[in-house]
């Protein structure tokens, strides 16, 4: 059986809720172009007013990390404890920091 | 529930990857899509997912049944916003099997021809309003036993795409109780009704969990695997557990004789449903199989020209601004 395949490309879903949060990626959904994508999200994705902005983009233009690289993608900031507030010791007299 | 009798499929990968595969399962690691996985997890999983999604897309047609006859315009809009988030709940699952590497007109095709199954459940008929009542009260009830602990399924997009699910299960649980209550609560007709449409889908409910998996192999890989999280027998008996005292609250009559509180098990006694009348299910025979698959080939072959027409008029737009250059 020979099938032509005129299947509807994947687009990421990024939603921004109300408070001021940033775009998180909620799903993916299939449709033929970007307006078709906002309009099949804003049915998906925000059937109980989740969101207030809405950012569709093709799965096919992510690139994402290698899982097999995380150890060393990450090592370099594990060393790096004084990056983080509570390395210091501050004494307290001194009150709040 | 929505997956029923999943084999677990063989796998025949490197003994080391394996292992390290199985300890970061046990670790509570999630396994993500461009993960390392043996194969025999990827298909299992394609199949459990796959089916899980079937059952939501297959599962509105009982529902859709009544959407034109609900009594009142506001259980008519109650009854659309629930088959809506089953579509929604398809596509989300559909979504978290693409990413196991098959596509979804692929996995739409292997429904239509009978190569992948749905739950049992949606083979039997909606007849009366009070089955809408039945279906939300018992078979989401039973949906929701399952899909809860799967939120915690080794697999990361399974297992977000339950935790949106979970959030809209207990609306549509609670619809149904809704209706019931207020059947029962009726005339006598609507009381008889009301009965009647227990009477009809409480066997099937307790089918949803499948039999008996205690000595099953596929089971065991699985549970191993974390894409299954209790046996079927632990989930129907808590099934019962929660929906007993529910039809007793309603003034409703569980159909069997030997529904018992164990005081020493801690839980009902209860008798099996009919697994002969399961598996003809399974193979076809219920009331209504002919009918939902026919439904869904007619719904695929009558979009399609739908689906190519806006596909090419992308193409064409796309290619626009192009040929303007
Ligand atoms: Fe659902
Ligand atoms: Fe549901």
């Amino acid at each position: 059986m020979t099938k032509s395949r005129t299947e509807w490309p994947l687009w990421e879903i990024f939603i921004r809720g109300q408070h001021g949060m940033s775009h998180r990626h909620v799903g993916s959904l299939h449709a033929q172009d970007a307006d078709a994508a906002v309009r099949n999200a804003r049915d998906v994705y925000t059937r109980r007013n989740e969101g207030v902005s809405i950012w569709v983009v093709p799965s096919a233009s992510i690139t994402a990390s290698d899982p097999d690289a995380k150890g060393a993608l990450y090592e370099p900031s594990h060393s790096k404890v004084y990056r983080h507030p509570t390395f210091f010791d501050i004494p307290d007299d001194v009150g709040h920091m | 529930m929505y997956a029923q009798m999943i084999k677990s499929e063989a796998t025949q990968d490197d003994p080391e990857k394996l292992a390290a595969f199985q300890a970061r399962i046990d670790a509570g690691d999630t396994i993500e899509p461009k993960d390392w996985m043996p194969e025999g997890y990827r298909k299992t999983l394609i199949r459990q997912i796959g089916q899980h999604a079937h059952s939501e897309i297959v599962g509105q047609l009982p529902e859709g049944n009544w959407i034109t006859r609900a009594p009142t315009l506001e259980r008519k809009t109650i009854l659309l916003a629930k088959v809506q988030d089953e579509a929604g709940h398809g596509l989300y699952l559909y979504c978290a099997a693409e990413t196991l590497g098959v596509s979804r007109d692929e996995l739409t095709e292997m429904l239509l021809d009978g190569r992948m199954k749905y739950s049992s459940i949606f083979n039997y008929p909606t007849l009366t309003w009070a089955d809408m009542g039945a279906v939300g009260w018992l078979v989401d009830g039973a949906a929701i036993m399952n899909q809860v602990p799967l939120q915690r399924t080794s697999y990361g997009p399974y297992a977000r795409a339950m935790v949106r699910i979970c959030k809209e299960e207990s609306f549509h649980q609670r619809q149904g109780f809704d209706i019931m209550m207020k059947m029962a609560n009726g005339t006598a007709a609507q009381r008889r009704m009301a009965q009647d449409a227990l009477n009809r889908f409480w066997y099937p409910s307790l089918m949803m969990f499948g039999p008996s998996d205690q000595d099953s192999v596929h089971s065991a890989q699985s549970m191993k695997w974390r894409i299954k999280m209790n046996s079927n027998d632990e989930l129907r008996q808590k099934f019962v557990d929660q929906t007993a005292p529910q039809a007793a609250f309603l003034g409703l009559t569980v159909p069997d004789p030997d529904l018992c509180w164990n005081e020493e098990k801690g839980g009902y006694d209860f008798s099996q449903p009919d697994w002969d009348e399961f598996f003809d299910v399974l193979r076809g025979n219920g009331p209504c199989n002919t009918e939902r698959l026919a439904e869904q080939n007619r719904a695929w072959d009558e979009g399609k020209w739908v689906r190519e027409g806006l596909m090419a008029h992308a193409a064409k737009k796309n290619a626009q601004p192009i040929a303007a250059e």
